[in-house]
């Protein structure tokens, strides 16, 4: 199968979703520069005109407002915010109108929330926040956050077609990640996680880039003889917990493995869920890796302690499976 | 205006008017527990806009939306019982007075977090530009949503798009308990538009005639794709702000204001304006057949079942299979 970058991969999407649908149209910012978007949305805008394809004023909230206002009469926009942090000046459209208006209305809002994580890069604290868990929150809202090039794809094109709001965010340390993507439109399902590997010691559960690290952790682990079972959740809301709970049942130890802060995180919510559903098979506390409960910073030493990766989840892995860890060891 | 015109807008003034009251009559019973925000006294503005507008036209609304939605041609009846949160509300009795629905005269749904319709009706609008329809959103909003600064925002993105919307800009002077000379300093929410380019008038909201005319020279121009406009309509709340009382929330020292506004009451005034162009007992007959529908679409609306307790049902809307 063809393989393409996972940034590639979105473009394509967005491509394919603009040339067979003429209610999809594009809005927000950066769309006309590489700088904020990346490749993802490159040269877009002369492929299908600037009149589908709009960079927008700096106006967050009543851009995502008329994306919501355009769904309600019968488009299909997609909203993108290149950093999720300012999409916090967009809460009343997605939590108070887009979340809700299904339930007091009875009427689709078939809108999809494009924003992107720019964890790192000495950034700090406001142009690097994974807030997915505020969103988590909501009633109303769908949540997809994917790993992989085929996701990228797959999943843009089910929110697409989805007649709810659709949160989808992206990690720019995906960006250059490769994979196989076939050409065709296909939908990968929303609320459906993968096991991404099998195994019987310990179960993973990760998220967008912690996914990516956990695979890494994985490898490194199973040369030391333990065993574990990755599944990508894919999408946070709803989030795949049958799958989750079967796993953590199975092996009886599991790990949730998430980029965002710890508190009332996306972590909090599935280590609840998942101690409540296999309680009686649980072997040993739930492990959570999160970020810590502090702002991002720029200064680089401290950047390579803030972000958990493989080495973290690792860390963890070798706790639950009651070994000293290779670090302490060393 | 003929004197037919007169008079039809005359009757939808006097229907607000009259279901209004009979709202007002079941807040101050009891019978009405959710918060309603009452129209008396804004009637021209939402008649003389809505009579320039065709159905598949779009308005969009806030808290105080009764009068809107009838203007555009909701059910009375389906109004009364979402108020009283029946299965057969405009909402399905799942919004009550501040979320009112009816879809097929281009009422999407009213909310009450302030300003929040403006960028929606933009949408809207969006919406119709994309697809080459000369359909027009009309956005109405109250002199106190000016002090949102997603107002603003929406402003310019109207402008810079050209988008065929209309912004009703509703002076009752009142934003809350607060008068406007409590929250700005100048007077001037005629002129919110010229910073992006977006023409503003000012007209007197209480004569319907007047606001039919600058509304239709605004929606004319939005259909023939010369982009947005302002219309700030000056006009009064009689009753509080929320509920049935005249001054409750805004205190007494606002009853000499009330009495100067209630002379000149949009009603009275078109009332007054047929009288004069000689229909008398015709106006009397047909209030009488006004009141009567009004009192047969609340005893309708009494009628109906409760919603049922399904607190859950609906968050999400079912997803269809993948083309």
């Amino acid at each position: 199968m063809r393989t393409l970058s996972y940034v590639s991969a979105i473009r394509e999407a967005h491509a394919q979703a603009l040339a067979s649908d003429p209610r999809v149209f594009l809005i927000g910012q950066g769309l006309w520069s590489p700088w904020y978007a990346g490749a993802s949305l490159e040269d877009l805008d002369k492929e299908f005109g600037r009149e589908r394809v709009l960079d927008s004023p700096v106006s967050e909230n009543a851009v995502t407002g008329l994306a919501v206002g355009a769904a309600l009469a019968g488009m299909r926009p997609i909203i993108f915010h290149p950093r999720m942090d300012f999409m916090l000046l967009a809460m009343d459209p997605i939590v108070n109108q887009a979340a809700n208006w299904s339930y007091l209305f009875e009427t689709g809002v078939p809108l999809v929330i494009r924003s992107a994580i720019n964890r790192g890069g000495e950034q700090g604290a406001q142009h690097s926040q994974a807030l997915h868990a505020m969103f988590m929150h909501v009633p109303g809202l769908k949540i997809v956050m994917p790993s992989t090039p085929f996701d990228a794809k797959g999943l843009l094109l089910a929110a697409l077609d989805d007649p709810n709001p659709v949160l989808y965010i992206d990690d720019r340390w995906l960006y250059a990640h490769t994979g196989p993507v076939p050409d065709t439109m296909y939908r990968v399902p929303i609320g459906a996680g993968v096991v991404r590997r099998a195994g019987a010691d310990v179960t993973i559960l990760a998220i967008s880039w912690m996914a990516a690290q956990a695979a890494i952790a994985a490898e490194r682990l199973e040369a030391e003889g333990i065993r574990a079972e990755l599944i990508d959740l894919r999408s946070l809301k709803p989030w795949d917990a049958e799958l989750a709970v079967s796993s953590a049942r199975k092996t009886g130890r599991v790990i949730i493995a998430d980029g965002g802060w710890k508190t009332a995180g996306a972590s909090a919510e599935i280590a609840a869920t998942v101690a409540a559903e296999a309680f009686d098979r649980l072997r040993a506390p739930i492990e959570r890796v999160t970020l810590p409960d502090a702002p991002a910073p720029v200064a680089p030493a401290e950047e390579r302690v803030y972000y958990p990766d493989a080495q973290t989840i690792c860390t963890a892995a070798r706790k639950l499976m009651g070994r000293r860890s290779r670090e302490a060891a060393a | 205006m003929t004197t037919p015109w007169l008079r039809k807008q005359w009757a939808a003034m006097l229907r607000i008017r009259l279901a209004e009251e009979a709202v007002a009559a079941m807040v101050e019973s009891g019978e009405a527990r959710c918060p309603c925000h009452l129209y008396i006294g804004q009637e021209a503005v939402a008649v003389g806009v809505c009579a320039a507008l065709e159905a598949e036209d779009t308005i969009w609304g806030g808290h105080r939306s009764h009068g809107h939605y009838l203007a555009k041609g909701g059910s009375l009846e389906a109004m009364f019982a979402e108020i009283l949160g029946r299965a057969g509300g405009c909402s399905s009795g799942r919004g009550g007075s501040m979320h009112l629905r009816s879809r097929e005269n281009g009422i999407l749904g009213t909310v009450p977090i302030v300003a929040a319709t403006v960028p929606l009706a933009a949408g809207a609008a969006m919406a119709n530009k994309l697809r080459g329809e000369p359909r027009v959103a009309v956005s109405f909003l109250g002199d106190g949503t000016i002090e949102e600064g997603l107002v603003q925002e929406t402003l310019n993105l109207a402008a810079l798009y050209r988008l065929p919307v209309v912004f009703i800009c509703e002076n009752n002077l009142y934003a809350s308990h607060m008068h406007w000379s409590e929250r700005r300093v100048l007077d001037n929410l005629d002129r919110a538009g010229d910073f992006h380019g977006v023409p503003g008038e000012r007209v007197d909201g209480n004569d319907v005639a007047k606001v039919y005319r600058a509304a239709a020279r605004a929606i004319a121009r939005a259909r023939d794709e010369q982009g947005p406009s302002w219309i700030e309509c000056r006009t009064f709340r009689w009753r509080g702000h929320v509920g049935a009382s005249f001054d409750m929330d805004v205190g007494v020292r606002r009853r000499p204001e009330l009495v100067e506004w209630l002379e000149r009451d949009p009603v009275r005034r078109a009332e007054r304006e047929l009288r004069a162009r000689g229909t008398t007992t015709d106006v009397y007959d047909h209030a009488t057949e006004i009141e009567r529908e009004v009192n047969d679409a609340l005893d309708s609306a009494r009628r109906q079942p409760p919603r049922p307790a399904d607190a859950t049902s609906s968050v999400y809307q079912e997803s269809v299979c993948a083309r």
